[in-house]
């Protein structure tokens, strides 16, 4: 066994640097090396072990929801009631493969990735603005703070109907139930962020004379950028989520995959339905997907998105 | 106690020369909002050219005694006159921001002071030519070794020039070879830019090393309990570390930080 020995320095500097960008005592990174050092092979097996986990679990239990679907559709169901879990070859022929469905249901998608998106960008824009306020004074923040919790607390879905009767049900209507939804995650991460900056390194831009600007700039947003996509890609799901929650509200202007759904449900069309549903999990996985990747780009290599397992 | 007075150079000054005072402490004292007295009538002359080094135990006010110089923390009273145009000072963490490269990070203090383009850049170079990392100049911090990090913190204070030069403890998270190569690297900038520097640290061998002058101070609260004057001159070589003489000061200073102690 070669190779492993050839990767291995690279493995063991990843560990040691991990622990002094953590602020581990050099003296204690020299131990920490010799530890590395020992462990190094053990830590490179698991790896990869963990990596063909992470592909061959997740199938495992696609596998079973599978079958557990037939399952339930062959064995549980009459042959009556089979419209409430129809099989998923039925979900391709008639749902995904239909045109007509897929027509509607393309639109839908069309529609709902506009509200999203825009809702996410105003989330975005008054998250950030909302975050740096109250970073730059302590009264901004306790007196701004509690609402963005009572934001958090309160049942958005209680305020739909309400939002409803004073925006309309259009568009606008469907937006504000995202930005209420998909706020708190961007104030809180941002914040969170742009406070957690070293000391060290706010006294070494006290010392040469920092302004409040250039402070924020050079130093509090870069360092507070890993948690700040942290936040965007909670947000980007949640925003998802109110803009079907908003559809199946208001049921007026241009139908989403909120009111696609609800009709398909009303027309008990069950593949058609199952097909919705899917199409719209993949719309949340993607923004998540997407998200961690601008993240990515925009992070850059310094931060050891190891650590979170991204 | 009279108010702490401090007082900054005119910025039209005449050029400073060799031997101008950059640091001047005249019974300062330091109490802290909780009643902890950090510090107790020091008093403090440092020039140009000199390398002064202040050894003491853990907690009797050496970084306080560095805050107070830079203006990071007030003196609660006495007289501080701070005559250097520019204040490097160098953290006993290299605090580099990770998300810049070693380039990025000797150019963060010229950005800061509204250096120009050109000049900023012939200043990045220089420095990191003279603390040995060309070709290290695309890696970020965490892809560099602890004394790789110290070297690119040196260089980022170097761009400015500065006529004072504050150091906190800048080698004792290192080995001890990677320390005394520093040590020498240090020393032999200050040959060359003969700032006036105030050097804190624990280990009594560095502080002869490298110092023209080296202050030993008391436990809490600190004062200067002792003052060294280290006669061999500028040109020193790793090998004075085993001279008698050098044995001879250090023991001296060993015996007043004990004396100091108890
Ligand atoms: N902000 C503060 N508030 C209260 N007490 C403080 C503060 N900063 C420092 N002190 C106290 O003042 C004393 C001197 O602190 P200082 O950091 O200057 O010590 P030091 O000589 O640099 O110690 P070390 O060698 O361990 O770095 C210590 O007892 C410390 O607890
Ligand atoms: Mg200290």
């Amino acid at each position: 066994m070669s190779a492993p020995s050839r990767v291995r320095p690279s493995s063991i500097e990843g560990n040691t640097v991990t622990a002094t960008e953590q602020g581990v005592e050099p003296t204690v990174q020299a131990e920490g090396e010799l530890i590395a050092a020992g462990t190094a092979p053990l830590v490179r097996r698991r790896r990869r072990g963990s990596r063909l986990l992470n592909i061959a679990a997740p199938l495992a239990v696609f596998g079973v929801l599978i079958g557990a679907w037939y399952a339930i559709t062959y064995l549980v169901l009459e042959p009556g009631r089979r419209f409430l879990m129809p099989p998923p070859q039925e979900v391709i022929t008639e749902g995904f493969l239909d045109e007509q469905a897929m027509e509607k249901i393309g639109d839908a998608l069309w529609n709902t990735i506009e509200v999203t998106f825009t809702g996410l960008a105003f989330a975005i824009v008054i998250g950030m603005a909302w975050a740096v306020a109250m970073s730059q004074a302590k009264v901004a923040e306790r007196s701004l703070f509690p609402y963005a919790v009572a934001l958090q607390c309160i049942p958005i879905l209680a305020l739909v109907p309400l939002i409803g009767f004073w925006f309309g049900y259009d568009f606008p209507a469907r937006v504000i139930v995202c930005v209420l939804i998909a706020l708190f995650p961007i104030v809180s991460n941002t914040l969170f962020g742009l406070q957690s900056v070293d000391r060290g390194q706010h006294e070494l831009f006290d010392l040469h004379g920092a302004g409040r600007l250039t402070r924020l700039m050079k130093l509090q947003f870069p360092a507070a950028m890993p948690a700040i996509f942290a936040g965007f890609r909670i947000s980007a799901g949640l925003s998802v989520v109110g803009a079907i929650v908003g559809d199946v509200f208001f049921r007026q202007g241009e139908p989403g995959l909120g009111i696609v759904l609800d009709n398909f449900r009303s027309r008990i069309q069950g593949p058609e339905l199952f097909a919705t549903i899917i199409v719209a999990a993949l719309l949340g996985f993607a923004t998540f997907l997407v998200f961690g990747w601008l993240g990515k780009l925009a992070v850059g290599r310094w931060y050891d998105t190891s650590r979170d397992g991204a | 106690m009279s108010a702490p007075a401090r007082s900054r150079p005119d910025t039209a000054g005449s050029i400073p020369s060799s031997d101008t005072r950059v640091l001047h402490f005249r019974d300062v004292a330091k109490t802290f909002p909780d009643g902890t007295v950090a510090l107790e009538g020091v008093d403090l002359d440092i020039r140009r050219g000199e390398f002064v080094t202040v050894v003491g135990p853990s907690g009797c006010g050496k970084s306080t005694l560095l805050r107070i110089a830079s203006d990071l923390s007030p003196a609660t009273s006495g007289d501080v006159q701070v005559d250097a145009q520019r204040i490097g000072y160098v953290f006993q963490d290299a605090t580099l921001l990770p998300w810049r490269s070693v380039l990025k990070n000797v150019q963060l203090l010229g950005e800061l002071h509204g250096m120009g383009r050109s000049s900023l850049n012939q200043a990045t170079r220089d420095a990191i030519d003279l603390v040995g990392l060309t070709g290290h100049e695309k890696k970020l911090p965490r892809e560099l070794s602890g004394g790789m990090r110290m070297r690119a913190s040196l260089a980022r204070s170097l761009t400015l020039d500065p006529d004072l030069f504050l150091f906190d403890e800048p080698f004792g998270a290192l080995d001890e070879i990677t320390r005394e190569r520093l040590n020498d690297e240090l020393l032999s900038m200050f040959r060359t830019k003969r700032f006036g520097a105030l050097f804190i640290t624990h280990s009594v061998s560095e502080a002869v090393y490298m110092s023209t002058r080296v202050l030993v101070m008391s436990g809490r609260p600190g004062h200067i309990v002792g003052s060294f004057d280290v006669p061999f001159g500028t040109d020193r070589t790793p090998e004075l570390r085993f001279t008698p003489e050098f044995a001879a000061l250090a023991g001296e200073v060993s015996h007043a930080l004990r004396e100091g102690h108890s």
